[in-house]
């Protein structure tokens, strides 16, 4: 899933200093399941505004929606009768929400209230980790199931480096070499010869390098399905 | 030309079967060219080439590029590093075209100290290749004259090709056979990480021997003179891929602090000796970091002078 972390109170309230009267959107997506965009996360957020506001003695009126997913024109309409109601728009989604909310509603401010970080998962409660990096041309089965290019910190295609220690990458102690897991996975399985080689230059035209990229489903655009 | 891949001085003298010395010089925090001649001048006659660093530890530097050249206007040979963090395929293979054009005829191919460690930790790291990519695509332009995407090109570039490879990082078992890539891909020569742990290293060659890699790439061995027990403990505690004995430490911080760098220059003499000896070490690679005007005393007392001329 997509993962995101929020924004500083501080970064926020800097935001929409100017504003009286703002929605913030949640989203029932991913991060409702990371716990930063959901009705909990956004009813927090509004109450602590309003008391901050309220102290700098500059009260602001906030009101609350969530929607089923930020990422889809059908639910971003949903907001569309009272979108005009508020003079900005706070939008607790990954960074596809607010750019969906900003080409719907093309007059009105849409402020990100998320920092989006990565494609990833839960290793434990409270902890998220990067696990893909969205380059669009899989190879993980070449590297023992595990992703260099997202996992190890210069994305190195023939790994280890020089830098590995102690199954801890160089940048930080709390980093896990992907590499010294990729070489102990295959030494464990007996498959050490599939690390011998070099593998060859990665075509990046797949990843964000080619440019912003679009997926399309010709059988969906043409409503076979 | 002949049988020669770059005709390099130190790929003659290495081809010649001489015990390599080769050394290292870091270009300035800035454009002082002449300090940088200063330090050169260190080093001239006593090494058959010398490294020049590419804003190692991620720390910017004058380019290894230009510095290269500045070296070989003053009538010495440059291993030129480059690293891949900083620069993409398209600037690959146009500094190789110009380092080539500029007269450098050995490349040491690195992938990089990660940026945080450096002082712009802010910066997007490259690392559209990776090192082993590299050596593949310095060997393809010179063996192939031709560009990674196979396009000709018209006067290829013709390198001595150098790799790194360190015996120290982890995991261990796995090192040899990476070393194996390397040279598969097209190392002619490597350079190994500083070593201290010589127990380890005895290892290690014995194992590349034992698989014939010796005989397929000239090693050169790393030396680092220690200054001080304070060195010693930095590079330990703080530089990535170091293996530092304690014993190493004791015995420095065992004499006055006064001669700590006394000690330290025996310790890498002694290890100078061993590897002369050691099966599959093709010579040394000292690395005198900002120490270079105690390269021709190191290189006297090594017993590697004068250096062969070929
Ligand atoms: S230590 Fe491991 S994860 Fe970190 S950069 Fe090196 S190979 Fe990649």
């Amino acid at each position: 899933m997509i993962v995101a972390d929020q924004k500083s109170l501080k970064e926020i309230l800097a935001m929409v200093k100017d504003n009286k009267k703002i929605l913030i959107v949640g989203c029932k997506g991913c991060v409702t399941v990371c716990n930063v965009g959901g009705l909990k996360e956004v009813e927090i957020l509004a109450s602590i505004m309003k008391i901050a506001r309220k102290k700098q003695g500059n009260d602001i009126d906030i009101d609350i929606k969530v929607l089923e997913r930020q990422c889809d024109n059908e639910y971003v309409a949903e907001i569309s009768d009272i979108i005009n109601d508020y003079e900005a728009v706070i939008s607790l989604a990954c960074g596809v929400g607010p750019q969906f909310l900003s080409e719907m509603y093309k007059e009105k401010i849409i402020y990100p209230g998320l920092n989006t970080t990565f494609f990833g998962g839960a290793t434990e409660h409270g902890v998220w980790e990067e696990r893909c990096a969205g380059c669009g041309s899989c190879a993980i089965h070449d590297f023992a199931g595990l992703c260099p290019i997202a996992r190890c910190a210069k994305s190195l295609m023939n790994g280890p480096c020089g830098g590995s220690s102690d199954g801890v990458c160089e940048i930080n102690k709390d980093t896990v070499c992907i590499w010294d897991t990729i070489v102990q996975k295959k030494i464990k399985a007996g498959q050490l010869e599939d690390l011998i080689g070099v593998k060859g230059l990665k075509n990046w035209r797949t990843a964000r390098d080619g440019g912003p990229r679009r997926s399309i489903r010709e059988e969906l655009v043409q409503g076979n399905i | 030309m002949s049988d020669l891949k770059s005709g390099s001085n130190l790929e003659k003298v290495l081809k010649a079967g001489h015990f390599a010395f080769t050394g290292e010089c870091g270009p300035p925090k800035g454009a002082d060219v002449e300090h940088l001649k200063e330090k050169f001048q260190y080093l001239k006659g006593n090494v058959d080439a010398v490294n020049v660093t590419d804003n190692q530890t991620a720390v910017v530097r004058m380019s290894s590029l230009a510095a290269s050249k500045l070296m070989i206007d003053e009538g010495l040979e440059p291993n030129f590093q480059m690293v891949t963090r900083d620069r993409n395929r398209l600037a690959i293979m146009s500094d190789i075209l110009g380092a080539y054009a500029l007269g450098i005829r050995n490349m040491l191919c690195l992938s990089g100290d990660h940026q945080t460690f450096g002082n712009n930790p802010q910066a997007k790291n490259v690392h559209d290749i990776d090192s082993m990519q590299l050596i593949a695509l310095v060997k393809k332009m010179r063996d192939e004259e031709k560009f990674m995407n196979d396009e000709d090109i018209d006067v290829a570039p013709k390198m001595f090709i150098g790799a790194a490879c360190n015996p120290f990082a982890d995991p261990y078992e796995y090192r040899v056979y990476r070393l194996a890539n390397k040279i598969e891909a097209g190392a002619d020569f490597i350079q190994t990480q500083c070593i201290f742990n010589m127990d380890k290293f005895r290892d290690f060659m014995k194992k590349a021997v034992d698989m014939g890699l010796h005989k397929k790439c000239y090693i050169l061995a790393g030396v680092t003179p220690m200054k001080n027990a304070g060195m010693a403990n930095f590079m330990s505690k703080f530089v990535p891929g170091m293996d530092i004995p304690a014993s190493i430490i004791k015995r420095l911080k065992g004499v006055d602090k006064k001669n700590q760098a006394e000690e330290g220059i025996k310790f890498a003499l002694e290890q100078v000796e061993e590897f002369k000896e050691m099966k599959g070490v093709a010579g040394v690679h000292m690395m005198a970091i900002e120490w270079e005007h105690m390269v021709p005393e190191i290189a006297e007392r090594a017993k590697v002078l004068p250096r062969p001329v070929v």
